[in-house]
C-alpha cells in the first residue's frame, strides 16, 4: 500500500526491471533514494512468460550464450576425436533439446532469484505489475493485491522492447520469437528464422550447431548497420556449416500443413512465389519499444520519429522529471552493459551530485554466431564516408588458429581488420575480429581504443604466444597495397 | 675456405655495421651469421635478408638424454609454445566433453583418451611447421646449414658436415641458441631415468602416472594438460609455485589445479630415482623418506643455455652460471660484432614474441635502417594452466616494493565463467568434504593493481580463467598506453564475457570486503 503523507511516495519509480532499470534502481537506493521497480512480462502469443531481470537474463544474452555454448560443445566433441578422445559410437552422438532447455531455464531461474534478493538487500520495493502513466506524476498498476497508484519525484522508463511480428497471415498463431525459443517445450526441429540481424543469425547458428536444419530468410542484407564485409564473412561461415540462406525474400504467409508442420510461403526478389514446410518459424525481424503499453502520452512524453522509442537527451525525456534508459532509447545501442552503465550514471546524477554523462561512442559488441564476430569503433563504410578513402588506411589479415589445424576446421573466414586514420600517428578508428572467443579478444582492445590507440602502438606491442588475439599485433598488410593478407607461417 | 652451398661470395655494398673493429682484409662470405634457428634467430635472419643482407643460419639440435631430437624452428615450435598449446587444448576438450553432457549431448559417462594419436597429430603439425620454416628461409634467400656452429673469432664460424670441417666469415654474428631444460646431476637416477619438456611432446609410451618436479610455469602447464588428459599427476615443488609471479594469483592457479585433481607436494623433492624392473615403473624416494611408484618422472626445474661448446672463450665472452650471455640494451655482447638474442641472453624474458621482436629490431639496426630497441616493460605473458593465467605489468609484491604499500590500490573479483557455472563443474572427488561440497570454486580472478599517486594508473593486470591469453592481449595494449582505473570504469563491457569483469571492478583488497561474486552472469552483471 502506498504510504500516506505529504510529498510523492518515492524519489524514483523505475518502470521495467531489466538491465537498465535494475542498475539505476540499485544505484539510486545505495545513494539514499527511496526507490520502487515495477516489472511485468506480458505473455507472448504462445503464452511464454518469465521472471524478474528483463530481456538479458530471461530471453536474451544469458540463455543465448548458453545455447551458443551447447552448440560449440558439439564442435568440441567432434574436434576432440582428432585430439585423441575416443567415443565408442561417434555417429550416434546426438543432442537432447529437453536437457538443454532444462539446464538453461534452471540457470535463468537462479539468476532471477539472485536478482530478487539483490533488490531486497538494497531495499528497493519490487512491484510485479504493469506500470501505466496516469499523468506526468502518477503511475498506476494492477497487482495480485489490487490496483494502486504511485507518485514519484522522478520516473525512469526502462521498459525495453519485445520482438516484432510481421503483419502476415499466421504470424502470431504459428510463429515464435526469441522470447519463446529458450523455453520451447518441444525440440525446434527444422527451423526457418526470418530476419538476418544478429538475433536471427545467433539463433540459426546455435540451432544448426545442435543438429537442426536451419534456414535464414533475409529481406535485404545480413547484419544491417554492421561492417558489411565482416557480415558477409559471417554469413559465409554459417553457410559453410550448413545454415541455408534465402536472400532477398519476403515471407507472405504461414499456415498449418496437413501433416501438422508449418507451410511458409514467400516471394523472392523477382516476385516468384515459393513454399516449404518447417517445424518451427522464428521471427527475428526487429524489436519494438514498449512505450505504447505504458501510455507515455498520458505523461506528455513524446516518442521519436519511429513512433515508439524515446529520443532522450542525456537520458532525459521532454518531460524534465521523466527519464529513459536502455533499449527504449532512440538511436542508442541496444546492449545490456550500455543500459546498466547509463542507468548507474543517471542515478548518480539524480541522487549523487555527479555530472558525468554517458558516452555511447565506441561501444564494443559481439555477435555470437558460430564463428563469432567482435568489433569496436566504426565500420569500413562509415570510415570511408566520414573521412574519405584517401584519409583512411585499412589493415587486414587472415589468420590460422593453432587449434583448428589438427581437426582441419575451416580457417577461410578467420579474419581481422583494423581501420585507422592515414598518416601521422594513424589513430585507430575501428577494430573487427572474426574467430572463436571474439568477445574475450575484443574487450581489451576496446580499452586500448579508449586510451587513443594508434597503429604505431598496436604494431609495437608484444604479442602473447600462441593466441589468436596476438594476430592484431602482427597486422601489417593494407588493403591499399593490394598485397596478400593470407598468413605466412607461425612464430616469425 | 669452402662454403656449404658452393655459391660465390657476394660483395656487400653500402653497409654500416655498428662496430667494424677487427675487420679482416678479405671479403666476407656473409653479412650476418645466425647461430640458432629458433624464434629469435629465424626472425633476425629473415628480417636481415629482406633488408638486403647476405645471411647464413645454423641450426642444430643436440638430442636429449632419451635421444629425442627435432627439426628447424627452435624450442617454441618443437618442444615449447606450440605443442604445449595443442596438448593444453586437447585437455580442455576433455573437460568440454563433460560440460557437453550437462548441456544435452548424449555422451557416455567416461571417455577414453589415446595418447599416441595426440602425439602423432602434434608431431605432424610440428613437422609441417619445420618444413614451412625451411621454405621461408629459402624464399628469403637465407642460407640454412643444419650443423653445430663453433665460434673461432669475432668474424669466423667453424662447422662440421659429413665429417669435414668448414669455416665461414661474417661481419656480424648473432647467437640465438636458446636454452634447454636442466636436470640435476646430484639426484641419483634423475639424468638417466627421467624426461623433460624436450621429450614429453613426442613421448611414444603413454605417460601414465606422472611425477613432475618443479613449480615453474612449465611444470604447471605440463601438470595441467596431463591431468586434463586423465593421467594421475603429482607435482613436487621445492618452495613455491610460479616464483616471481603475483603470489595471490599463483596460489589461485594452484588451487584451481588442486580442485581439478592435481596433487601437490611442497618442500619434499625426489632424493633418489630407481628403476623398478618388476613393474616397469620408476621408484621415487623423497627427501622425507616417502616412496612412490610412477610411470614417468618429468623434471621442470629451470632451463640453462647450452653455450659450453660454442667457442665463446675464443672471443672472450664469459657466461653466467646458467650459461647465459650478458648483453646490453642493444643486444651487444662483450665481443665486438657478436650479439645475442632470445633465451640465451642474460636477463631477458624467456618468451617467443620478445625474441622475435629483438631479432627483427637487431637486424634492422645492423642494416642501419632503424635504431629502435625492444621495450621490455609491460610485456604480457600467459601461463597455460588448465585455467589460464595472464598478466602484464607488476605483481602485487613487486608493485608494493617498487611504489610503496600505501601507494597501491588493488581491485579484484573472483567469479565463475558463465558457461562453466551453468555446466556445474565439480571438484575432484578426493576434495569432497560431504555431498554438499561437490561444486568447484569460482575459477576466475580479475585483478587490477593501481597507483594512487598517479590517478590510479593501472600498473598491473592479472586474469585467471578460460582464454586468459586472448583476454589479456588487448588490455596489455591499454596498459602500455597508460590506462587508468577510470578508463576501465568508463569502458562498456561486452556481455556476456569474462573479460567484461574488468569494466566493473569495485571491491578493493584493502577494504576487506568479500570479492567473490556468484550471481550467475559470468564476468559481468545483468542489471
Amino acid at each position: 500500500m502506498a504510504p500516506i503523507g505529504d510529498g510523492p511516495d518515492y524519489d524514483l519509480v523505475v518502470i521495467g526491471g531489466g538491465s537498465g532499470g535494475l542498475a539505476a534502481a540499485k544505484e539510486a537506493a545505495s545513494l539514499g533514494a527511496k526507490v520502487a521497480v515495477l516489472d511485468y512480462v506480458t505473455p507472448t502469443p504462445k503464452g511464454t512468460r518469465w521472471g524478474l531481470g528483463g530481456t538479458c537474463v530471461n530471453v536474451g544474452c544469458i540463455p543465448k550464450k548458453l545455447m551458443h555454448q551447447a552448440a560449440l560443445l558439439g564442435d568440441a566433441i567432434e574436434d576432440s576425436q582428432s585430439y585423441g578422445w575416443q567415443f565408442s559410437n561417434p555417429e550416434n552422438i546426438k543432442h537432447d533439446w529437453g536437457i538443454l532447455r532444462q539446464a538453461v531455464q534452471n540457470h535463468v531461474k537462479s539468476v532471477n532469484w539472485v536478482t530478487r534478493v539483490e533488490l531486497r538487500d538494497k531495499k528497493v520495493d519490487y512491484i510485479n505489475g504493469l506500470g501505466l502513466f496516469k499523468d506526468a506524476h502518477t503511475v498506476q498498476t494492477t497487482t495480485k493485491q489490487g490496483e494502486r497508484t504511485i507518485t514519484s519525484k522522478y520516473f525512469l522508463i526502462a521498459v525495453g522492447g519485445r520482438p516484432r511480428y510481421p503483419n502476415i497471415p499466421g504470424a502470431t498463431e504459428y510463429g515464435i520469437t526469441s522470447d519463446d525459443v529458450f523455453s520451447l517445450e518441444d525440440s525446434p526441429g527444422k527451423t526457418l528464422v526470418i530476419g538476418a540481424g544478429y538475433i536471427g543469425l545467433e539463433c540459426a547458428g546455435f540451432l544448426r550447431g545442435l543438429g537442426y536444419d536451419a534456414t535464414v530468410m533475409v529481406r535485404s542484407v545480413v547484419l544491417r548497420g554492421f561492417d558489411q564485409q565482416m557480415a558477409g564473412l559471417i554469413s559465409a561461415a554459417m553457410e559453410e556449416r550448413g545454415v541455408k540462406f534465402l536472400r532477398k525474400c519476403v515471407p507472405k504467409s504461414i499456415e498449418k500443413a496437413i501433416d501438422g508442420k508449418l507451410l511458409v510461403k514467400w516471394t523472392s526478389e523477382n516476385g516468384q512465389e515459393f513454399g516449404d514446410t518447417f517445424d518451427t518459424v522464428l521471427f527475428a525481424i526487429g524489436r519494438r519499444a514498449l512505450t505504447r503499453e505504458m501510455q507515455v502520452e498520458k505523461a506528455g512524453v513524446q516518442v521519436a520519429g519511429d513512433g515508439e522509442k524515446i529520443d532522450a537527451v542525456n537520458e532525459q525525456t521532454n518531460v524534465p522529471h521523466i527519464y529513459a534508459v536502455g533499449d527504449v532509447l532512440y538511436k542508442k545501442p541496444e546492449l545490456t552493459p550500455v543500459a546498466i552503465h547509463a542507468g548507474r550514471l543517471l542515478a548518480r546524477r539524480l541522487f549523487g551530485n555527479s555530472t558525468v554523462q554517458m558516452d555511447y561512442e565506441n561501444v564494443a559488441t559481439t555477435v555470437f554466431s558460430p564463428l563469432e564476430y567482435g568489433c569496436v569503433g566504426i565500420s569500413e563504410e562509415v570510415a570511408l564516408q566520414r573521412y574519405g578513402e584517401d584519409n583512411v588506411e585499412i589493415y587486414h589479415a587472415y589468420y590460422k588458429p593453432t587449434e583448428f589445424f589438427i581437426p582441419q576446421r575451416s580457417i577461410a573466414h578467420c579474419y581481422i581488420k583494423v581501420i585507422a586514420k592515414r598518416g601521422g600517428d594513424q589513430k585507430v578508428l575501428g577494430m573487427h575480429f572474426i574467430g572463436p572467443q571474439a568477445g574475450e579478444v575484443i574487450q581489451g582492445f576496446a580499452a586500448a581504443m579508449k586510451c587513443n590507440l594508434t597503429m604505431n602502438a598496436l604494431m609495437s606491442t608484444v604479442g602473447i604466444h600462441p593466441t589468436i588475439a596476438e594476430e592484431f599485433t602482427r597486422i601489417n598488410v593494407t588493403k591499399r597495397s593490394g598485397k596478400d593478407p593470407n598468413p605466412a607461417s607461425c612464430c616469425s | 675456405m669452402s662454403l656449404n652451398k658452393g655459391k660465390p661470395c657476394r660483395r656487400v655494398a653500402e653497409l654500416s655495421l655498428e662496430s667494424i673493429v677487427g675487420l679482416m682484409p678479405w671479403t666476407y662470405d656473409y653479412d650476418l651469421a645466425v647461430i640458432g634457428g629458433g624464434s629469435g634467430g629465424l626472425a633476425a635472419a629473415k628480417e636481415a635478408a629482406q633488408l638486403g643482407l647476405k645471411v647464413v643460419l645454423f641450426d642444430y639440435v643436440k638430442p636429449t638424454a632419451k635421444g629425442t631430437t627435432w627439426g628447424l624452428g627452435g624450442t617454441c615450435v618443437n618442444v615449447g609454445c606450440i605443442p604445449k598449446k595443442i596438448m593444453h587444448y586437447a585437455g580442455l576438450l576433455g573437460k568440454s566433453i563433460k560440460d557437453a553432457r550437462y548441456l544435452g549431448w548424449n555422451l557416455p559417462e567416461y571417455t577414453q583418451f589415446d595418447w599416441n594419436l595426440l602425439v602423432e597429430k602434434v608431431q605432424n603439425y610440428i613437422k609441417m611447421l619445420n618444413f614451412s620454416y625451411k621454405v621461408s628461409l629459402r624464399s628469403a634467400k637465407v642460407c640454412y646449414i643444419n650443423a653445430l656452429a663453433y665460434i673461432t673469432t669475432n668474424n669466423e664460424i667453424e662447422y662440421f658436415l659429413n665429417e669435414k670441417s668448414y669455416k665461414i666469415h661474417s661481419r656480424a654474428i648473432i647467437i640465438a641458441v636458446g636454452s634447454r631444460p636442466f636436470v640435476p646431476r646430484d639426484v641419483p637416477g634423475a639424468f638417466e631415468l627421467t624426461i623433460t619438456s624436450d621429450d614429453i611432446f613426442s613421448l611414444e609410451k603413454s605417460p601414465g602416472k606422472t611425477l613432475i618436479v618443479g613449480g615453474s610455469y612449465i611444470a604447471l602447464e605440463c601438470a595441467s594438460f596431463l591431468n586434463d588428459l586423465n593421467f594421475d599427476v603429482t607435482v613436487s615443488v621445492r618452495s613455491v609455485v610460479l616464483r616471481g609471479f603475483d603470489r595471490q594469483c599463483s596460489n589461485k592457479v594452484m588451487n584451481n589445479l588442486e580442485e581439478l585433481g592435481v596433487k601437490f607436494k611442497f618442500k619434499n623433492l625426489p632424493s633418489k630415482i630407481e628403476k623398478c624392473e618388476r613393474e616397469d615403473k620408476l621408484l621415487v624416494t623423497y627427501t622425507n623418506g616417502e616412496r612412490d611408484l610412477f610411470d614417468t618422472v618429468l623434471y621442470a626445474v629451470g632451463r640453462v643455455a647450452e653455450t659450453k661448446n660454442l667457442g665463446l672463450e675464443n672471443v672472450g665472452i664469459i657466461v653466467g652460471l646458467d650459461g647465459k650471455i650478458p648483453v646490453n640494451e642493444r643486444d651487444e655482447t662483450s665481443a665486438t660484432n657478436v650479439y645475442a638474442v632470445g633465451d640465451v641472453a642474460q636477463g631477458r624474458l624467456e618468451l617467443t614474441p620478445t625474441a622475435i621482436q629483438a631479432g627483427e629490431y637487431l637486424a634492422r639496426r645492423l642494416a642501419a635502417v632503424s635504431s629502435k630497441i625492444v621495450n621490455y616493460n609491460n610485456v604480457p605473458t600467459t601461463v597455460f594452466a588448465s585455467y589460464e593465467y595472464s598478466s602484464v605489468g607488476y605483481s602485487q609484491e613487486k608493485a608494493k616494493e617498487y611504489f610503496g604499500k600505501e601507494n597501491i590500490e588493488v581491485y579484484l573479483r573472483e567469479f565463475s565463467s558463465l558457461e562453466l557455472s551453468a555446466a556445474h563443474r565439480l571438484k575432484n572427488e578426493r576434495l569432497w568434504a560431504d555431498e554438499f561440497d561437490k561444486e568447484a570454486s569460482p575459477q576466475c580472478l580479475s585483478k587490477l593493481i593501481c597507483l594512487k599517486s598517479e590517478d590510479e594508473k593501472v600498473v598491473g593486470f592479472h586474469f585467471i580463467g578460460p582464454n586468459a591469453g586472448e583476454i589479456c592481449q588487448g588490455f596489455a595494449l591499454a596498459i602500455k598506453l597508460g590506462a587508468k582505473k577510470s578508463d576501465f570504469d568508463e569502458l562498456i563491457g561486452i556481455h556476456p564475457t569474462d573479460a567484461e569483469s574488468f569494466c566493473t571492478l569495485s571491491v578493493t583488497l584493502a577494504s576487506g570486503q568479500d570479492f567473490r561474486v556468484s550471481a550467475g552472469c559470468g564476468g559481468g552483471k545483468c542489471g
